[in-house]
């Protein structure tokens, strides 16, 4: 077969992948560096590899000065705290909203939906007073708590829902199936595409979440792993190597989680995105 | 199971769906439900499934009052037009539904649910999803489904209408075997009159929500009582003349153009009527006294048929092929006593 050269196509590819080089050079710098001796370091100019890709110690001095186990512990704490509650409310309020009969329904989903307006910093100030007033301030249960719902995620399922077609409704009610079990039986598990991609967005922001955990806790034992990594930073001196190290280990279960469940992601925002 | 409807009503903001219904469904009998597009079939079955509520009137299952009786305590099966199975379930699991809801024990519901699979000839599907599997086979299962929990009463809603032509021949007599091998008490919806009057025992006419007339498929066809029952039965359909009875008690074209010898007189005079005459009910010889010039002749199918022209109005009508006659001959027919009727034109009622 004779080559042919598309000059298109080399246009596009080759943008693509500058912007993958683009986005990917900052985790690869970071990995590199926490990868680094204190020479590797001082290297000029500086070195694209370490010297020995299996050098762990900047980690292991890392988990030294800093609890950095805790904060990992807590962070896993909280975010799956956060993504099973908020997966459980926005699983029944999306079915109340869609299937349920009740006065109101879809006034109240409007306001709801309207509340999504009111950006998060706003809301931060009432919600501080709030949880100040229930004594919960520098508790774990205060990373939690203002994040067991989503409208947004219940408006997404509950479009999922609302094309689902109501003979399968009337039909499991005629075979005897209440209510409750029509929704975890039959449509929970037909919407478990978009039921994963809603967990998985869910964990990515709950794990990264740091505005609101920086307002909150204070002590040491509650802080979570980008609060860490923050204090870390302004509390342990300027070391590029360890600081690379730490972050390495805060963003790495994302990646992860990522690698594992690309597939639903990719999907949720694509999907997300033809609708509008 | 007998079911016996009382001054049934369904009133949608804008139509009366279902006008007040009163009617017996016979036990163990597989009874159609036909009417054009939008006649309230279809209300009336979920009526009956307890999904949609009764304006008015009652519903009886035997003895019971089941009017105010939730779905899942009424004991019916409904096959839905569009089978509603499970997307995420297998064939087996689909079939198991209801008996998993009923909490039978799990190698039971299996068991009678490959019981029911072999019934309706979906056995070897079973690990297969609804999706992969042909529109006929879905509709098995979804009567294998309905059938499972020994429903009192199973529903039909147009179960054939998305399936071609061969397969829904096939279908309404697999349909058929079945209600006799189960001998549940069935109703099934369908608009068309050809797959009413092969499968059931019978049919229940409908139009715009109003009950025009409850038969056996032979005796709709023979003996309707309104013009529109006539009409919607039968293919080539019937041909209506419209016109008087004039003072001879025969009946005469609106337009004077001829004059059609009535067998049976009606003691009526001057009225306006509708006469209709089934393709099949003309029968041609000599002295007879009618003159007809054959218009066109042509076979559909085995069948012989000729358009033929008396007086203004034409008709299409079956002639033997023992007739050589041909496209312009003029011909003496007479009417038969079968398949002839005469309806008032005002009501449409039959005289
Ligand atoms: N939920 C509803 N709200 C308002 N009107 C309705 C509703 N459901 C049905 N109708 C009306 O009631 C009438 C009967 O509808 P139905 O669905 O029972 O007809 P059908 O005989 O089943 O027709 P088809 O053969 O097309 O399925 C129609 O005029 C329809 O517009
Ligand atoms: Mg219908």
């Amino acid at each position: 077969m004779r080559f042919h050269f598309d000059i298109k196509k080399f246009f596009v590819y080759f943008f693509l992948i500058l912007g993958a080089l683009i986005m990917i050079f900052p985790f690869y710098w970071m990995i590199v560096n926490s990868l680094k001796t204190a020479q590797d370091m001082t290297a000029y100019p500086p070195t694209w590899v370490p010297s020995n890709w299996f050098n762990f110690d900047n980690y292991i001095e890392a988990f030294n000065k800093a609890p950095f186990g805790i904060y990992f512990i807590n962070s896993v704490i909280v975010t799956i705290s956060c993504v099973i509650i908020t997966t459980f409310t926005t699983i029944l309020g999306a079915f109340a909203f869609s299937r349920l009969k009740f006065k109101g329904r879809d006034l109240i989903f409007s306001l709801m939906l309207g509340l999504m307006m009111v950006p998060f910093e706003m809301l931060v100030i009432t919600n501080y007073t709030t949880v100040a007033k229930l004594g919960l301030i520098d508790t774990l249960a205060v990373l939690i708590l203002p994040f067991t719902s989503s409208i947004f995620y219940t408006y997404i399922l509950r479009n999922f829902f609302l094309s689902i077609p109501d003979s399968l409704y009337y039909s499991a009610r005629i075979d005897g199936a209440s209510n409750w079990k029509y929704l975890w039986r039959i449509m929970v598990p037909i919407a478990k595409p978009s039921l994963m991609t809603i967990t998985l967005l869910n964990a990515i922001t709950c794990w990264n979440s740091f505005f609101w955990t920086l307002l909150v806790i204070n002590n040491d034992v509650n802080r979570t792993l980008p609060y860490g990594l923050y204090a870390f930073m302004t509390e342990g001196g300027s070391d590029t190597k360890l600081m690379m190290a730490a972050a390495t280990f805060t963003v790495l279960p994302m990646i992860i989680l990522f690698l594992f469940a690309r597939k639903y992601i990719v999907n949720g925002v694509a999907r997300g995105g033809l609708k509008g | 199971m007998q079911i016996k409807i009382d001054h049934l009503t369904k009133k949608f903001p804008d139509t009366t769906a279902v006008d007040d219904f009163t009617m017996e469904f016979e036990s163990g009998k597989l009874t159609a439900l036909l009417g054009p597009s939008g006649c309230g079939k279809s209300t009336m079955l979920n009526m009956l499934a307890g999904i949609l509520p009764a304006t008015d009137g009652h519903i009886y299952f035997d003895d019971d009052d089941v009017t105010d009786m939730p779905p899942q305590k009424r004991g019916v099966g409904l096959v839905f037009q569009n089978y509603a199975l499970y997307p995420h379930m297998t064939v087996l699991e689909n079939i198991c539904f209801p008996l998993e809801i009923q909490k039978v024990n799990k190698a039971e519901r299996i068991e009678k649910a490959k019981e029911m699979a072999k019934l309706v000839h979906v056995d070897q599907y079973l690990d297969r999803k609804p999706k992969e599997l042909s529109g006929g086979q879905q509709q098995r299962v979804a009567i294998a489904r309905a059938l499972i929990k020994t429903p009192r009463l199973l529903l039909l809603d147009e179960p054939l209408s998305n399936l071609d032509a061969r397969l829904r021949i096939e279908m309404r007599e697999e349909i058929r075997r079945i209600q006799q091998e189960t001998k549940v008490t069935t109703i099934f919806v369908t608009h068309d009159q050809e797959e009413a009057m092969s499968i059931s025992d019978s049919i229940v006419l409908m139009k715009d929500g109003i009950l025009m007339q409850v038969d056996k498929p032979q005796a709709l066809y023979d003996d309707p009582n309104h013009t529109f029952v006539a009409s919607f039965l039968g293919n080539p359909p019937i041909n209506n003349l419209e016109g008087i009875i004039n003072d001879a008690g025969d009946f005469e074209l609106k337009d004077h153009s001829a004059t059609i010898k009535l067998n049976e007189k009606k003691g009526i005079k001057g009225e306006e009527v509708i006469l209709g005459i089934r393709p099949e009910a003309i029968t041609i010889g000599p002295d007879f006294n009618t003159k007809a010039e054959i218009l066109e002749r042509y076979t559909m199918g085995k069948e012989e048929l000729a358009n033929i022209k008396i007086g203004s109005a034409e008709l299409r009508v079956y002639i033997s092929v023992d007739h050589d006659c041909k496209k312009g001959d003029v011909i003496d027919l007479v009417l038969r006593n079968k398949g002839v009727f005469l309806f008032d034109k005002a009501s449409g009622k039959r005289l």
